[in-house]
């Protein structure tokens, strides 16, 4: 496959470097669930370097997390680990997000970390959905779950799924699926599309004062007292 | 600054004996504690309302009536009265006169409840929550300010020509708190009036309220109540309290670590993360003059300290500890720090003299029967003869 119609929208203006985060809910040492994860970030970091761009890497692994995962889920309030890994991927350009397939479905640490995440975190974030299994009777989990996860958080997944079961680590296809789910992913990031979505619609989707989202409402001057229920604050009716 | 304790009147089994108080014994227990706060000088005592086990206060005002017939001093207050499900008229009419019997003793904090099955046990949407709490607050300010309401809203019957009896003490209306965990519309709407806000604070982490508290402080300087450093703010607290904080933690951690909302948390995390102090009084002052550095000179705390299953005995010696050796010290420490300029929090007695002055308060008197004092626009001898009522039309 080739990947030559990369090119920055202006290539003599030097690009800030893309910051690619993955996500990995992998629990084994070595996770082929990572494994998979960085690969496509390898591939994405190789395509914005071959078009003349830079890129950063950086990985989370929930693994380590699980417990502040647990306790944010029954105390509604995600310590200081997490926010940090919030803000992370709230700044971060794209996404790569990865969980092994427990039970015929995504990873309960993925999905408990998923149901932490503020409603508007992801607005409009390019993201590759990758998942790994035990048998490749699993590989409709990552449209039938991540899928509709990922729709229902307004991100923008690639049009490219990832599945690895344990016989595509040896089968050229799956390396040609990551190139293709990589190329998704630089091309929608190097668009600007998610971007212009969210500066344009920001004010358009459900959001929580004080959240991590990068555009968030943090104190009154983000305010928008506009709105029907901040009018009936001020003693008007609806 | 006001000192005092909140409590949503809680049941659960003592996990070190395994007792559990009922019904009566925790009412009951509750008037102690009330008492027991009142006599060691405290200055408010706070009531939940809840409309579910294993909670006793579902009609706050009643209890803090039978309250206020037994004590001296304190300021009642709640923690807080549910503005969304409640009826916006019956608040106005309960608390009125909760503030009569209570000779001025009184203000509240409304606030939403977020209960889900509560809304439509009163026949409530939890979606309108926030728009409901919104506008039963506009018309219950209403309601204690103009003797004769014309209203139409949203959520509740339309109103013509209403009285809301009796008419607050002195005709002037309790000081209302907002109590808000997440909503910039409900810190507006106290910011909006001059009224206070107060943020829950335990349970969340250290400066989690922060942003919201700024938020009020900020719009209450904006509608010109005052600069923010003078807008009107309470904060909760928790503690646990004994001379020597190795005993202090030894007796609470069987009570922390089995009560449903803690599980899954370690008592030292949730002390280092959380406003709850287990530990010596001095521990407990530290960290509460972290709470002003942290939020800027504030009004109202008020600290949890009979939850948990706790049995009385041990929460009557908590208020002890607290009104004998916590809130004399932090009176000293939190007054030598304060800034030149920032208000109490209002009372009834400064509530009337800023109404009034020197001259007498208003008494309202009724006009005699007259056979259309249903509604009517001139319900008291001194009613403004101008205002006019909106009357249905008859065809």
């Amino acid at each position: 496959m080739t990947v030559a119609t990369l090119h920055s929208n202006d290539p003599a203006e030097p690009e800030s470097a893309v910051r690619i985060v993955v996500v990995s809910a992998g629990v084994s040492t070595p996770s082929s669930s990572r494994l998979l994860a960085d690969r496509t970030a390898q591939k994405a970091v190789d395509l914005i370097q071959a078009a003349g761009g830079t890129a950063t890497v950086g990985t989370v692994e929930l693994g380590p997390l699980a417990v502040d995962i647990a306790q944010a889920i029954v105390s509604g309030h995600p310590g200081e680990r997490l926010q940090e890994v919030f803000e992370r991927l709230a700044s971060a350009d794209a996404l790569i997000v990865s969980t092994p397939v427990y039970k015929a479905g995504v990873s309960g640490l993925f999905k408990s970390f998923a149901d932490l995440l503020d409603n508007d975190l992801l607005i409009a974030k390019p993201v590759v959905l990758a998942a790994t299994a035990g048998t490749s009777r699993h590989s409709m989990v990552v449209d039938e779950q991540m899928r509709p996860l990922f729709a229902f958080l307004r991100a923008i997944p690639a049009p490219t799924s990832l599945f690895a079961a344990p016989e595509d680590w040896g089968d050229a296809d799956l390396g040609r699926r990551i190139a293709r789910a990589a190329t998704e992913l630089v091309l929608l990031v190097r668009s600007g599309v998610g971007t212009a979505i969210a500066d344009t619609a920001w004010t358009g989707y459900d959001h929580r004062f004080g959240g991590h989202a990068t555009r968030a409402e943090r104190s009154a001057d983000d305010v928008d007292f506009s709105t029907d229920l901040m009018r009936l604050a001020a003693g008007g009716s609806l | 600054m006001q000192f005092g304790i909140f409590t949503v009147g809680d049941i659960a089994p003592d996990p070190v004996t395994g007792h559990t108080q009922s019904e009566a014994e925790r009412i009951a227990n509750i008037v102690r504690i009330a008492q027991k706060a009142d006599e060691v000088g405290l200055d408010v005592f706070a009531l939940g309302e809840h409309h579910n086990p294993p909670f006793v206060p579902s009609s706050p005002t009643t209890l803090l009536a039978h309250i206020a017939a037994l004590t001296e001093q304190i300021v009642l207050s709640t923690s807080v009265t549910l503005v969304t499900t409640n009826d916006p008229v019956k608040i106005a009419e309960d608390y009125a006169m909760l503030q009569h019997v209570a000779k001025g003793r009184l203000d509240l904090m409304v606030g939403r409840g977020n209960t889900v099955p509560v809304y439509p046990w009163f026949g409530k949407d939890i979606r309108q929550g926030v728009a409901l709490a919104l506008e039963n607050y506009n018309l219950l300010h209403r309601l204690w300010r103009e003797d004769v309401v014309d209203w139409e809203g949203t959520f509740r019957t339309p109103l013509q020509g209403f009285t809301s009896t009796p008419r607050p003490l002195d005709d002037v209306p309790p000081f209302v708190w907002h109590g808000s965990i997440r909503t910039p519309e409900i810190a507006e709407q106290a910011a909006y009036y001059g009224n206070g806000y107060f943020a829950n604070h335990i349970l969340a982490p250290n400066l989690h309220f922060k942003p919201l508290v700024d938020f009020y402080r900020a719009r209450f300087a904006h509608y010109g109540h005052g600069t923010k450093e003078q807008a009107i703010v309470g904060l909760g607290g928790q503690a646990f309290i004994a001379r020597r904080s190795q005993d202090a933690v030894e007796t609470f951690r069987p009570y922390f670590e089995s009560y449903p909302v803690f599980r899954g948390s370690s008592l030292d995390d949730y002390m280092e993360r959380t406003p709850l102090t287990v530990g010596s009084p001095q521990q407990v002052i530290d960290k509460t003059l972290t709470f002003r550095e942290g939020f800027g000179d504030y009004q109202r705390q008020l600290f949890a300290v009979d939850g948990l299953a706790l049995p009385v005995e041990m929460a009557l010696e908590q208020i002890e500890l607290l009104g004998t050796e916590v809130v004399p010290v932090l009176r000293k420490e939190m007054a030598a720090r304060r800034a030149p300029g920032v208000p109490e929090a209002p009372t009834h007695a400064t509530l009337v003299r800023a109404k009034y002055g020197d001259a007498e308060p208003r008494q309202p008197r009724p006009n005699p029967n007259r056979g259309d004092n249903l509604s009517g626009a001139s319900p008291y001898q001194d009613s403004d003869p101008a205002v006019t009522a909106r009357f249905p039309q008859v065809v």
